[in-house]
């Protein structure tokens, strides 16, 4: 039932206080964390929007077609979830977070793996 | 030519057959649960110079460098006692010039005044800093406003937030106890 092949490598952080999100088809995935083959494309994290890398200024292209692909009462309510390797640096998820900014998609998720509270 | 009985199908492996399957489906499926922490991001700002003055007593700075590592206005912090910091910070702590300012708020769904505090959380971190970290941070700071909205819900409705059905309940809840975290633009000191 997976979407789209994993192009990055993503061991989600792990988080206590989490929500579940309701509708699957209201939310779009980002994927970022570092290439599964390395050998080819380096060990710098890359950004994964649907089967391909994509660099940071294809955010609102990409925020655009996933806005048309929606009906139109539905697109204010289109969640980006976040799926990030926890071992990537803020640097470049800030700019994710920027540039979905910049395109009006407000509502975010850090998606996390649920844990136990300890 | 006689009538010859159709020769049965050898039954005897179906089981076998079903429970490979079932093995089968029960591997290849992956149910994707999506959770994690919400959040709205701040809407885009029109005037790039458009800073808004808040005074300092009403600010939480938290402070997330390279090596994450944190500073809570100024003095070293941990993630474990982060969310009691932030409780206690936005708690109302009237004529008291060390915490927030207090202002009064309209409650129509209430029908009165309710105190409310000025405090903001401010996190600022490194562009060298971890995910795994500033995940910690949020959840920490999530943990802290779940709590304070539970003692809101508990003190207006008697039940914990996670309890409350009624939307309007919830939405009045979220009213009294506003997310309120700022995130700063990172700075680049540790270099990435």
């Amino acid at each position: 039932m997976r979407e789209t092949t994993p192009l990055v490598r993503i061991k989600l952080p792990e988080a206590t206080q989490v929500q579940k999100l309701e509708k699957k088809s209201l939310v779009s995935y980002i994927y970022i964390g570092e290439p599964v083959n390395r050998n080819m494309y380096g060990s710098k994290s890359r950004i994964q929007l649907n089967d391909a890398y994509a660099t940071v200024k294809q955010i609102p292209e990409f925020v655009a077609r996933e806005r048309q692909a929606r009906p139109e009462a539905d697109r204010n309510l289109l969640t980006f979830a976040l799926k990030v390797d926890q071992n990537t640096k803020m640097g470049i998820v800030t700019d994710v977070k920027q540039q979905l900014r910049k395109s009006n998609a407000l509502k975010i998720n850090y998606s996390t793996r649920k844990v136990l509270k300890k | 030519m006689a009538r010859r009985a159709a020769p049965e199908i050898n039954a005897g492996s179906m089981a076998d057959i079903a429970f490979l399957l079932l093995i089968f489906f029960l591997v290849t499926t992956t149910m994707d649960t999506d959770i994690g922490i919400t959040r709205i991001l701040p809407p885009p700002v029109k005037n790039k110079n458009e800073n808004v003055d808040v005074k300092d007593r009403n600010v939480l700075k938290i402070l997330i460098n390279s090596h994450d590592l944190m500073l809570v206005n100024g003095k070293p912090g941990s993630v474990a006692t982060l969310p009691q910091r932030v409780e206690d910070f936005m708690a109302l702590h009237p004529n008291n010039p060390k915490y927030p300012e207090i202002k009064e708020k309209y409650f129509p769904q209430l029908g009165k005044k309710v105190m409310m505090t000025k405090g903001i959380v401010s996190l600022k971190n490194d562009r060298g800093t971890s995910y795994e970290m500033y995940i910690k941070v949020q959840n920490a700071l999530a943990k802290a406003f779940d709590e304070m909205k539970d003692q809101a819900s508990m003190k207006y409705f008697g039940v914990p937030y996670k309890d409350l059905v009624n939307q309007k309940k919830i939405d009045l809840i979220n009213e009294l106890v506003p997310i309120r975290v700022s995130e700063a633009e990172p700075e680049n000191v540790g270099g990435q």
